[in-house]
């Protein structure tokens, strides 16, 4: 996407404020206009009081009074105008991260496996509000900077031709200074950016990992080299540091110059009688703050192209395709009667790597189904292909009698009950959790799914009990307990088929003993897939898939299969290699 | 802040003359507006074109000579500054490394990371502003007023009022943004925290079908964020033209009160110019400082972060420890009545735990999350000192060594398998500093990880990325238990880590170990019952206590605890096996 495309895109976001933004510039043009002024009312103040006995009380009276009004004026004008600046730059971010979610939940699966949560959140959250920070407080700087300029110049120009010329000829000196000195500090100013960087990756892993660094007596080493890169960004830093600071008296210096030539040659139209103290004084007012706007525009120019690029990121995401939506007039399972047949599907995350081919499998109402093999053979895939968070490449799925693709996703999800092993919890209450799919269940519900759920014993122990509210990183309770809040999430809903991930590493073994109960019990009865690391759960299961490399290379019963002496049989035995 | 400021030491004279060359520069500012009153007053009204000229080199000179002074200012507070968060950042990296266990589980080594990089920057930023500005900006504002002063007293009392006005308009309007500002920062944490949710819990949301709600919530929690901002917008956009109304009051006074002044010939038209110009400059100090006291704000928020860093003392040494002489025939590791609590708990870890582990034994430890066994082992290298009973290292008292010699003596494999940034060549060597390319071949092959090392194209100088992201969790594992292995120690402890090896190379490399390791204590802290099932000791631990010690056989009809894990892992014939 080119610049203008997204400046195109940027506007199309802008355009329901078109009134307030066309409100913001007309306030603005006043604003500067009425600053501008000032100066000129008090330079005829001045020439009101000329010496001892030579003052126009009568035309000084009436200039302060217009210049009281003036300021005020101004002053109003300017809180608008910022008020107006505010409230639409807010508004917009509301609205571009408002949608930016909404397209959060409808970007394929596919799309949140391939990219860190904390990419996607630097751009929902960051981007968004640099990205209007930059550019609507960029683009009123902008603005007033720009009249700004113009205008100082028409009035300069209003008092004296020549003295405003000599401004307008110095002016390239000013912006030379700035330029020169921004291109050089841009340079140490990377350099410094990538010490730093070095500087914190090292702090990372050496201070993060300090446990380790002490379990391996690294001390003095990691000292040595951290006082390396630590001398090195100090040099670097010193130069990006003063080169930085130098732009700010540079400039002045050179302003200093602007109202020196100005002091002269309007002191000598002065004494020709080519224009009064007053103006001199407007004059040099204007001299003064004539050079600020460039040195802002200059600030501004670099704010502007950064907010340009985190709208492109923003835009980059938003633009990612969203999932197909369901077929028209799609089928709305209502009750699964927990039939599932898989009919020859074939399916790889990236055609270079295929993965699942040719799968069939036929399964019963109740029947439990144990997925097994080594890591990376296509376990979780397979739960991905069930719930439709992709869609096969080859063949069909059949639930209830109907492909699943001719039925509303939330439908189908909704007749699958899932626990996974991340154990994911949304931060609220305990309760909350619990009626996450069935947001109006009453508690009595509630709590019969955690007693199903074996959960209700610790809930109860908690200090607030079902209205303990669960920390973002779920300190508060362990790894097991959690796991019994996700089943009795499930419980709840009564679905008629089940998709469970059995945990690799156990938890404590209390825990472990009711999670195993309550999975028995959600079981019962329900049509179950389960990718099965425990022995039992696979020696119970009427099915056995064992995967390899995408295949289902062999499926039975445990007997029947270690009956064959074949893959299955070998990794069987493997758990009780002699050492 | 003040504790600080000793790492400005060596910096003493730029410290000093920084704010000195910015008053100087200053002062010529403050000139500026006199000369400029000479020209109108003396050159203008006499019509003396030689004084103008005069005037006009003064102003020249006194714009150069402020340049230099300024330029000479900043290079000072650059190196004062960077300076002072060198020898901060030092200090603080050695600091941390002197500190147990137990100031690291207190403080937590994120929050340290986040110290000794941004907050040293942001104390940084303080110090260079603070030798800029805090001097300048209210050494303007003084030396304004009392420029007016010196120029008419009557009409300088316009200053005492203007300044002190609009100093208490920036202190209100700040004082009322920043718990705004604060909530500000609240909402936006609930936007970052739904944000994140939603992306890791995608896959949940959609089973439960919970897109809609989760769009309403996040509108809601989206749109009280907007108008929190938009409640401190509205005070803080007052700011400005308050500020510009009370500075143009108070010109329109000075020319009101400066006319009567002029009308007596007291003072001159050039002087109410001079007085009109040293408000304006005014406001641009007040408003600086203002900003200054922001950052200063800041900075002194860091500098107390750093500061308790700084005030943890580390709870356990190794001062007055001599190298220690094993005692023949002793256990290599005993622990005698061992009792560990961790610092702010009430209960106890660990409690009364007595067991022996000979030279060449392998001893499994087993039991479920938060029962000790991390604690356990932790013990071994004195990671914390025990609270009750002994630790005895080849007979000798943990405590007795030098830190180097009996970390030396322990190979540590910890939970997660962490790797640094550089080649593994470079990570086998934190084991030992000086290994050989045998000894590092060596310890990859015990570990299972010469297959898949040797078939990089880089072999031992591939590099890993920060934290080993380019290597697969199995791999990761193997390597650092490769680099324990390294240095051969005496005692190699595996906490936990291979848990994601499949359970053949699991096996594999637990033979290896036993096999080619001569003499060497193992420790296996594991929750799979068959990755220890073999070791000659089993000690059981729930809940911090010793439930059973012995064989497997031995545990299955002495120890319930044992029975129970077991069993809910394997089946009965399995588990009789």
């Amino acid at each position: 996407m080119k610049n203008k495309d997204t400046m195109k895109r940027v506007l199309k976001y802008i355009r329901p404020y078109k009134m307030q933004i066309i409100s913001m510039l007309i306030l603005a043009v006043i604003t500067v206009a009425f600053t501008l002024y000032t100066p000129i009312l008090i330079g005829k103040g001045v020439d009101t009081i000329i010496g001892p006995g030579e003052v126009w009380t009568e035309t000084l009276c009436k200039v302060l009074m217009q210049l009281i009004v003036v300021v005020l004026l101004t002053a109003v004008a300017q809180w608008l105008m910022n008020l107006l600046t505010n409230k639409v730059t807010y508004k917009v971010v509301q609205d571009i991260r408002g949608q930016a979610f909404k397209h959060l939940q409808e970007v394929p699966v596919a799309y949140i496996d391939a990219n860190q949560p904390g990419d996607i959140l630097s751009r929902i959250v960051t981007d968004v509000s640099q990205f209007s920070d930059g550019l609507l407080m960029g683009f009123t700087q902008l603005f007033t900077g720009v009249i700004t300029i113009f205008g100082t110049i028409g009035f300069m120009m209003s008092i004296s031709v020549k003295i405003s010329l000599l401004v307008i000829v110095l002016t390239p000196v000013s912006l030379f200074v700035a330029s020169f000195i921004a291109s050089r500090t841009f340079r140490m100013f990377q350099e410094q950016s990538e010490k730093r960087a070095e500087m914190t990756s090292l702090v990372e892993e050496l201070v993060g990992n300090q446990k380790i660094v002490q379990a391996f007596s690294y001390e003095e080493r990691a000292k040595e080299r951290f006082g390396e890169v630590n001398e090195e960004l100090r040099v670097c830093g010193i130069k990006a540091l003063f080169f930085s600071s130098i732009t700010n008296p540079s400039t002045r210096f050179v302003n200093g110059l602007v109202y020196t030539g100005v002091g002269i040659l309007g002191a000598f139209t002065v004494i020709g009688g080519g224009m009064s103290v007053g103006q001199l004084t407007s004059f040099l007012n204007y001299a003064n703050q004539y050079t600020k706007p460039f040195n802002e525009i200059s600030g501004v120019v670099t704010e502007l192209e950064n907010a340009l690029a985190c709208a492109k990121r923003i835009f980059d995401f938003m633009d990612t395709p969203a999932i197909e939506p369901d077929v028209p007039g799609a089928f709305v399972l209502e009750k699964a009667d927990g039939s599932l047949s898989v009919e020859d599907i074939s399916f790889s995350y990236r055609p270079e790597v295929p993965l699942l081919h040719d799968i069939s499998i036929r399964v019963k109402p109740g029947q439990r189904i144990a997925i097994v093999g080594p890591t990376g053979c296509g376990k979780t895939t397979m739960i991905n292909l069930l719930m439709r968070f992709y869609d096969v490449q080859k063949g069909q799925i059949i639930v209830s009698g109907h492909p699943i693709r001719e039925m509303t996703r939330d439908s189908l999800r909704r007749n699958f009950g899932m626990v996974l092993q991340e154990t994911w919890l949304k931060a609220g209450t305990i309760r909350e959790n619990i009626a996450y799919g069935k947001p109006d269940a009453s508690l009595e519900e509630i709590v019969e799914a955690a007693k199903q759920a074996h959960a209700h014993s610790f809930i109860k122990r908690m200090p607030k009990g079902y209205d303990t509210v669960i920390a973002e990183d779920g300190g508060n309770i362990s790894q097991g307990q959690k796991q019994l809040l996700c089943i009795a999430r499930v419980m709840l809903m009564k679905p008629t088929m089940l998709i469970l991930d059995e945990a690799t590493s156990s938890i404590d073994t209390r825990t472990e003993v009711k999670v195993q109960k309550a999975f028995a019990e959600l079981m019962e009865g329900r049509t179950s897939f389960i990718v099965a690391h425990r022995l039992s759960t696979i020696q119970e299961a009427d099915l056995i898939l064992v995967m390899k490399d995408g295949n289902i290379i062999e499926q039975g019963k445990h007997e029947e299969l270690l009956a064959q002496g074949g893959f299955y049989a070998n990794l069987y035995e493997s758990q009780f290699a002699v050492s | 802040m003040k504790k600080l400021l000793r790492y400005l030491k060596g910096y003493g004279k730029e410290t000093v003359l920084a704010p000195l060359f910015k008053m100087l520069e200053a002062t010529f500012e403050l000139i500026v507006p006199l000369v400029v009153a000479g020209i109108v007053d003396v050159g203008i009204q006499n019509r003396d074109q030689a004084y103008i000229w005069r005037m006009c080199v003064v102003m020249v000179l006194l714009g150069v000579i402020g340049l230099v002074c300024s330029l000479t200012a900043q290079y000072f507070s650059a190196k004062a500054a960077m300076g002072f968060s060198t020898a901060l950042r030092r200090d603080m990296f050695a600091h941390i490394s002197t500190l147990s266990y137990r100031e690291l589980d207190t403080l937590g080594t994120p929050t340290l990371v986040t110290r000794i990089t941004s907050d040293i920057n942001q104390a940084q930023t303080g110090v260079n502003l603070v030798l800029r500005l805090f001097l300048r900006s209210p050494f303007i504002v003084v030396g304004a007023v009392v420029m007016a002063f010196t120029i008419n007293v009557r009409v300088a009392v316009i200053f005492l009022i203007a300044v002190p006005l609009i100093s208490l308009v920036i202190y209100l309007i700040m004082k009322l943004t920043v718990p705004i500002y604060r909530k500000v920062q609240t909402s936006l944490d609930k936007i970052s925290l739904m944000t994140r949710e939603n992306h890791v819990g995608a896959r949940v949301v959609r089973a439960f079908g919970r897109q809609a709600e989760e769009n309403q919530e996040f509108g809601e929690v989206n749109d009280k964020y907007t108008k929190i901002q938009v409640a401190a917008g509205k005070i803080s956009a007052l700011l400005n033209p308050a500020t510009y109304v009370i500075m143009n009051l108070g010109i329109v006074a000075i020319l009101w009160y400066g006319s009567q002044e002029v009308y007596h010939g007291v003072i001159t038209q050039g002087e109410v110019v001079a007085l009109v110009n040293y408000m304006s400059q005014i406001l641009l100090a007040l408003l600086a400082l203002a900003n200054l006291i922001v950052a200063v704000t800041k900075a002194a928020a860091s500098a107390i972060r750093l500061n308790e860093v700084f005030d943890t003392r580390p709870s356990l040494t190794d001062e007055g420890a001599v190298p220690q002489k094993e005692r023949q025939g002793a256990p290599r590791v005993e622990f005698k009545d061992v009792t560990f609590t961790y610092a702010g708990s009430q209960e106890p870890a660990l409690s009364h735990i007595t067991f022996e582990a000979m030279a060449g034994e392998t001893i499994g430890i087993i039991g479920g999350t938060g029962c000790g066994k991390s604690t356990l082992v932790n013990l071994i290298p004195r990671f914390y000192d025990v609270t009750g009973g002994e630790v005895l290292i080849d007979g000798v008292a943990a405590q007795s060594y030098p830190f180097g010699q009996i970390r030396g003596k322990v190979g540590m494999v910890p939970q997660h398998a962490v790797l640094f940034k550089g080649t593994i060549r470079d990570n086998m060597k934190w084991g030992k500093e000086d290994a050989s390319e045998e000894e590092i071949i060596r310890a990859l092959t015990i570990a299972q990880a010469i297959d898949f090392v040797e078939g990089k194209p880089e072999k031992l100088d591939t590099i890993i990325s920060q934290g080993g992201s380019n290597l697969s969790g199995g791999q990761r594992q193997r390597l650092t238990i490769a680099r324990a292995l390294v240095g051969m120690p005496e005692i190699l402890i595996m906490d936990d880590s291979a848990s994601a090896l499949d359970f053949a190379t699991d096996a594999a490399l637990r033979h290896a170990v036993k096999e080619q390791t001569d003499g060497m204590t193992v420790f296996i802290v594991s929750q799979r019952a068959a990755s220890i099932k073999q070791a000659d000791k089993i000690l059981v631990l729930d809940d911090g206590e010793l439930k059973g010690v012995g064989t497997h056989k031995e545990l299955l009809e002495t120890c319930e605890v044992y029975r129970e894990i077991c069993l809910s892992q394997l089946s009965e014939q399995e588990v009789n096996r």
